[in-house]
């Protein structure tokens, strides 16, 4: 099925535009005829824009609007989803598997009387166009097809594709103005607060130091800290000890945290559960340290040690210091 | 006040998942359903603002009637009473369908607060509380960290992509909240007891109002995917610290 217009619902993060926007208008590229991103943003529209342009948008509907600096989540995201499919009628919609692209979805589902689908790790476009997700813990590819009228709202999950270089691209800019009813912007935003580590991005990072229960107290993550720092890597955590407050959830790896892929991924006192592995076994190679010679992680590690963590882990930290020297 | 907090019932999750029938839904033949472990942070945060307000907790749930023995675990934690929607019609419902459900047992109810989880263990379509607030028309605060209430205002302290947020709403609102958010009580002794006479309604999705149409999604192909290979493992003799370095220069990271 050959697929006409495809909109990317843009989002910002940080300063520019989130990860999982790129990788969506590279995947967008390869597969549309056209290709337009919505983007709703408080300030910095035009420079977002050509940013977009840069990526293979050629056209951007902006809503841009000092009002939504205060609005909470994603939700205002999807009034100008809803403007934009008005205006381009597209097959597809794509969003990122984000906090703020959870909430756009699923406000313009009903929006648009939609349903989604989420989780997705691919997109197929022949015989029909299907969307891919892994259950399982990843061991099983469900491709769905996705039928009924247009346009598809599909839900990606972030590092499912790759983002390309910037060209020398540019979007024709349509500007829309937001009609936000009440209840959307009835809640505000009082403050924020940043959690971002130091050191490279664990998404980005060549190597992930992760830590799991096993660990036994929150003060031994700054063995992880100081090992990834070494490796020029990142720290990463499993679900259990987010959950118990010994890191921001910003670390958590897995299916309700963050997809990971670097070079070395090192498991820590982490047993291995399909919701954790799910988020690190594309790792390119897998190194484990576990008391339990029976822990699920040791299936999948290129290397695995059967051993008390708090125990190799300060060795490990003096080799590879006295390495560096 | 009277605070809806959606419970999901899912196959026991201890239990392996397997895909069957032409459909390829998952298996629940034979498979006991509990309630989803996430949403016990969502019978938590519910009970706890009743509690401090004055009020009740009522749990509405979307799922076959078997499904009803897992609401008894949240009346057993003390909700009052139990809303279940059950209808063959709804078997493999996608998650537009499942909201407009929830949303129409809930505007029924009546409510001054919506707590949902952010996830369901099975399903994890993740999409579900935003639905509820485009269907109710009231404001969400999704992913929700901490919840505390006082007057009629709400403040959130909610996860975002690269922190927290505060987020300031006024009642009646919804609010998804992460696991973590507070310790789930145990459902005491007594508190079983008394589930067992606490009224569960079922209602189907005609008699709400909701009229089902066909599901434009379809599963159209299942494979599976390789396996890693497991490497080498070893037990630490002392050396294990060594083996490590050994392997990261190989990979070339040292
Ligand atoms: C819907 C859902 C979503 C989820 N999403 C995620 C997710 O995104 N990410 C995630 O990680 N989890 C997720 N989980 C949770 C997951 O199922 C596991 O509970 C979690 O990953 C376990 O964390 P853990 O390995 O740190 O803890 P445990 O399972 O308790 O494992 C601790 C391990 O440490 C070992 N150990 C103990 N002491 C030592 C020591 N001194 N040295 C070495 N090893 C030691 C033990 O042998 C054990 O294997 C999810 C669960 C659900 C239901
Ligand atoms: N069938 C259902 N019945 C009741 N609540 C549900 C149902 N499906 C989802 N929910 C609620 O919505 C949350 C998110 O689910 P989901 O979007 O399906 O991952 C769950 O944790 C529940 O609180």
């Amino acid at each position: 099925m050959a697929l006409n217009t495809i909109l990317v619902v843009a989002e910002v993060h940080e300063s520019g535009l989130h990860p999982v926007t790129l990788e969506l208008l590279a995947k967008a590229r390869a597969m549309g005829t056209s290709v337009h991103a919505v983007l709703a943003a408080a300030s910095d529209g035009d420079t977002l824009a050509s940013e977009l342009g840069a990526h293979g948008a050629s056209r951007v509907y902006l809503a841009e609007n000092a009002e939504l600096g205060e609005c909470v989540g994603g939700f205002a995201t999807a009034f100008a989803v809803r403007d934009a499919v008005a205006q381009c009628s597209p097959d597809l919609v794509l969003f990122g598997q984000t906090y703020h692209g959870r909430d756009a979805a699923g406000c313009a589902s009903v929006l648009l009387q939609r349903t989604v689908v989420s989780n997705i790790v691919d997109l197929e476009s022949e015989p029909e166009l299907r969307a891919v997700s892994t259950v399982f813990g990843g061991t099983q590819r469900v491709a769905t097809a996705v039928t009924g009228p247009a346009p598809a709202l599909v839900v990606v999950r972030a590092k499912s594709f790759e983002s390309a270089e910037p060209g020398s691209g540019s979007a024709e800019v349509v500007r829309l103005s937001l009609d936000l009813p009440r209840w959307v912007k009835a809640g505000r935003v009082a403050g924020r607060a940043d959690e971002s580590a130091s050191g490279p991005k664990l998404e980005d990072a060549p190597v992930v130091v992760s830590g799991g229960r096993g660990l036994q107290d929150p003060k031994n993550f700054a063995l992880l800290q100081e090992l990834a720092a070494m490796l020029h890597g990142a720290v990463g955590a499993s679900r259990a000890v987010v959950d118990a407050g010994w890191v921001p959830y910003a670390y958590q790896v897995g299916q309700t945290g963050k997809t990971v892929k670097p070079t070395v991924y090192i498991a820590c006192g982490i047993s291995g559960a399909m919701q954790h592995t799910v988020g690190m076994k594309g790792s390119k190679y897998i190194i484990a340290i576990n008391k339990d010679e029976g822990a699920p992680i040791f299936k999948l590690a290129d290397l695995g040690v059967v051993g008390d963590a708090l125990d190799i882990l300060p060795k490990l930290i003096a080799e590879v210091r006295s390495r560096a020297n | 006040m009277k605070v809806i907090v959606c419970v999901k019932q899912i196959p026991d999750p201890s239990v392996p998942g397997e895909l069957v029938g032409p459909a390829h839904t998952l298996q629940r033949e034979g498979v006991t359903l509990v309630l989803d472990p996430g949403d016990e942070f969502g019978v938590e945060a519910g009970l706890a603002l009743a509690e401090s307000q004055g009020g009740e907790v009522v749990l509405v749930s979307m799922g076959p009637e078997r499904g009803a023995d897992a609401l008894r675990k949240g009346l057993a934690m003390g909700a009052a009473k139990g809303i279940l929607v059950s209808d063959p019609g709804l078997a493999g419902a996608d998650a537009l369908t499942t909201a407009t459900v929830l949303a129409a047992a809930i505007r029924r109810e009546g409510f001054d607060c919506v707590i949902t989880a952010t996830e369901s263990t099975d399903g994890y379509s993740g999409v579900i509380p935003q639905m509820l607030a485009a269907l109710l028309e009231v404001p969400a605060v999704t992913f929700a960290k901490s919840i505390s209430l006082q007057d009629s205002t709400m403040r959130v302290k909610r996860q975002t992509e690269s922190g927290t947020e505060d987020a300031v709403v006024n009642l009646p609102c919804i609010v998804s909240v992460t696991a973590g958010v507070n310790e789930p009580r145990y459902p005491t002794l007594k508190g079983i007891l008394g589930a067992k006479s606490k009224p569960i309604e079922t209602c189907t999705a005609e008699s709400l109002g909701v009229a089902l149409t066909g599901s434009t999604q379809q599963v159209a192909d299942v494979t599976p995917i390789a396996a890693r290979g497991a490497g080498e493992i070893i037990t630490d003799d002392g050396s294990a610290a060594a083996k490590i370095v050994e392997f990261l220069t190989t990979v070339k990271v040292l």
